[in-house]
């Protein structure tokens, strides 16, 4: 096959670029490389008063700000040893609803089913089939009217503080959502039952699965680290078992196991991991759509999004409904000196933070993985892993198919994408 | 209007995504627009890439790599009209933080292997580099503005964009001043209206996410922030934080560290 490059990867987040070095048609070396700026957030925070990190971190992603917001807002917690209110912790799951609800919609009609249909963009598929469009905006639009409704803005919301939130939001808006949100979950039903009738690439891929687990709930917030190998860690073990490393074609950290393996985070290691703390209505989702797990197929994550839009919309119902502010909306903040960890599952993956804070509350230490710094690794690997298929294709198909594996990974790659340069070279 | 539909370019420099994100959060717009200007180069929402030049560029992002030092230039050359969308275009934004430290420290912070890396030692806003027609501020920007700045620049006209502080908002939804009634230190006062005054609505002091309000006496809020602090330092962090590099706000916290050091 000739060379072929593609000036950019689109549909995905930040700056970076895909080469695939090929010997006698077979791939062997491929680099994804990471253009995106370096950001220095953990520099950043250093010497900051812990309040004031939910806010800063958020601004790493403006997709995803929520799970930056809330990994902080435990760690820190952890750090000062308090615990926040039940109602702040059912509030806070609902805010996760509202994220997961937008960037998802977001993911499967705007970036990745263009890839499925043979369309270049969310308004080519509009061109063709504008019902299935406008209820994808709306389901969308719910996502952010729940963030709005708690925090004040969908992109870095204002309202989450460490010890809970600032202020409880007002009852009434959020109830206001209901008859959106039920309309919502219907559409989600039907976004499952379309999803599983798309013509995925196969690939099918070993992977590592690791996702937070919970026994009580989807977990989202807390619970443990769990892996499809059968290794449980605790929060604060994290870094024992997963590490980052800075290789040189990217600025973003790449993560493994400390027994140097590569591992998936996202939504298919959380289906796949924790299909059994589904609500009842999103398991039976599974069941009416016959959708057998595990899930082996990068390219279906779309599927396992559309099965937790069902589990977030859900779950968004029973929120809204049982949301009663009673008490203080935060702990009172004891500033004293330590160490915590916290990480929750952002809608791309597990999102783990570790910070030091002295007496008077300053950061002396942060550290962050963002879930596509663990991906990256494993996102090479299967390119490895499809490029026997994609060598025998035209140059054309080759190239989509390549950029639509990264895109399905949703790689929040500003957290990071907008050239992602596809090279194929022959040595 | 002739047929010729304006063509619309969205380019990304260092930053979250979160502003050109504003965009695809037009739920109720976003195809009313695509069917009165032409998209022709928006890489979050479409492969399709049309060739400049273009009549509105849109950028997201401050300039903090060589790289990006010389496509702004590029940018420049290919559009009519320039327009810097949200703080960190508009002011450096958050990675901005660097031009008071040295960069060099964080890289070693964050990076195991900073001799990989490839950054300018400062993070600085479009306009320090071409000419901007228009910057829209915010961290994030706010979606209505966005479409008042399209319509605007579709129509030939000035945006409608509010000439006051944050504090004027306040006054119209009726929220209680933060600062005086509970003493929570605000930055209402000195930023620029725009966001709803969405943190004094939850009971909680402005950050300045929208940037310096140009008519503000920053001097004279500084002093008042002093006097009720809930840490030590808190005024100086402050303003230096998300439009901490925009001109009013540096001079003051450059002010507080002098006040410091002299201590």
């Amino acid at each position: 096959m000739n060379n072929i490059e593609v000036s950019a990867l689109a549909r995905v987040e930040g700056e970076g670029g895909l080469y695939i070095g090929l010997e006698n048609g077979k791939a062997v070396e491929i680099r994804l490389d990471i253009y995106e700026p370096p950001r220095f957030f953990e520099g950043f925070l250093q010497d900051r008063f812990l309040q004031e990190v939910p806010d800063i971190t958020a601004r790493i992603c403006g997709i995803c700000p929520v799970a930056y917001q809330m990994s902080s807002a435990f760690a820190l917690e952890n750090a000062l040893d308090i615990k926040i209110s039940p109602q702040a912790r059912a509030l806070r799951r609902l805010m996760y609803c509202g994220e997961y609800i937008e960037s998802h919609a977001l993911h499967i009609y705007m970036l990745q089913a263009p890839d499925l249909l043979g369309k270049e963009s969310v308004f080519e598929v509009a061109a063709i089939a504008p019902d299935v469009v406008t209820n994808a905006l709306r389901l969308k639009k719910i996502g952010n009217e729940i963030l709005k409704t708690i925090g004040g803005r969908s992109v870095h919301p204002v309202n989450v503080c460490v010890g809970g939130f600032y202020q409880w939001p007002d009852a009434a808006p959020l109830k206001a959502l209901l008859p959106d949100l039920e309309w919502g979950l219907q559409s989600a039903l039907d976004c499952v039952k379309w999803a599983v009738t798309l013509p995925y690439p196969d690939l099918e891929v070993d992977y590592e699965f690791v996702a937070l687990h919970h026994p009580d709930e989807y977990a989202v917030i807390e619970g443990e680290v769990w892996s499809s190998k059968g290794h449980k860690v605790s929060i604060a073990d994290y870094e024992t078992r997963y590490i980052e490393e800075h290789v040189k074609h990217s600025n973003a950290l790449h993560g493994h196991t400390v027994d140097g393996n590569t591992y998936l985070v996202g939504p298919l290691a959380r289906l796949n991991l924790n299909y059994e703390q589904l609500l009842p209505r999103a398991k039976q989702a599974l069941v009416e759509n016959k959708i057998s797990l595990p899930i082996k197929n990068p390219y279906k994550s779309l599927i396992a999004r559309a099965v937790e839009l069902v589990q977030f919309y859900k779950e968004a119902i029973e929120l809204v409904k049982a949301y009663k502010p009673e008490g203080p909306a935060h702990v009172e903040l004891k500033l004293k000196a330590g160490e915590g960890t916290g990480a929750t599952e952002a809608p791309r993956g597990l999102l783990y933070h570790r910070y030091k804070i002295d007496d008077n509350g300053m950061i002396q230490f942060a550290k962050i993985t963002p879930p596509t710094a663990q991906n990256l690794p494993r996102i090479e690997a299967d390119l490895f892993a499809l490029a026997p298929q994609i060598v025998s294709m035209d140059e054309d198909k080759a190239t989509r198919t390549a950029e639509h594996l990264v895109r399905a990974y949703d790689p929040c790659i500003s957290c990071a994408t907008h050239f992602l340069k596809l090279k194929v070279e022959e040595k | 209007m002739t047929n010729h539909k304006p063509s619309i370019a969205v380019y990304k420099f260092s930053s979250c995504d979160g502003c050109q994100l504003s965009l695809l959060n037009m739920e109720d717009e976003i195809l009313d627009l695509a069917k009165v200007v032409n998209i022709a180069f928006f890489l979050e929402a479409t492969r399709v890439i049309q060739p400049g030049p273009y009549d509105i560029a849109i950028v997201e992002g401050s300039i903090t790599t060589p790289h990006e030092l010389e496509r702004i230039k590029e940018v420049r050359r290919e559009s009519k009209i320039l327009v810097a969308l949200g703080t960190c275009a508009t002011a450096g934004g958050i990675q901005a933080l660097r031009n008071f430290e040295d960069a060099g420290q964080y890289a070693n912070t964050v990076y195991a292997h900073p001799e990989y890396l490839n950054y300018l030692k400062t993070a600085t806003p479009i306009s320090e580099h071409v000419t901007v027609d228009l910057e829209l501020w915010g961290c994030p920007v706010n979606k209505a503005q966005v479409i008042e700045v399209i319509l605007a620049l579709l129509n030939n006209r000035k945006p409608n964009l509010p000439p006051y502080s944050v504090c004027m908002e306040c006054k119209r939804h009726g929220t209680v001043c933060v600062l005086v009634d509970k003493g929570i230190p605000c930055l209402g006062p000195a930023t620029q209206a725009g966001c709803g005054a969405l943190c004094p609505s939850c009971g909680r002091g402005c950050y300045g996410c929208f940037g310096p309000f140009r008519g503000a006496n920053v001097e004279s809020l500084s002093e008042t922030l002093q006097s009720i602090e809930r840490y030590p330092g808190e005024t100086l962090r402050l303003f230096r934080n998300i439009s901490g590099y925009a001109p009013s706000f540096r001079k003051t916290a450059d002010k507080l560290l002098n006040m410091e050091a002299k201590k």
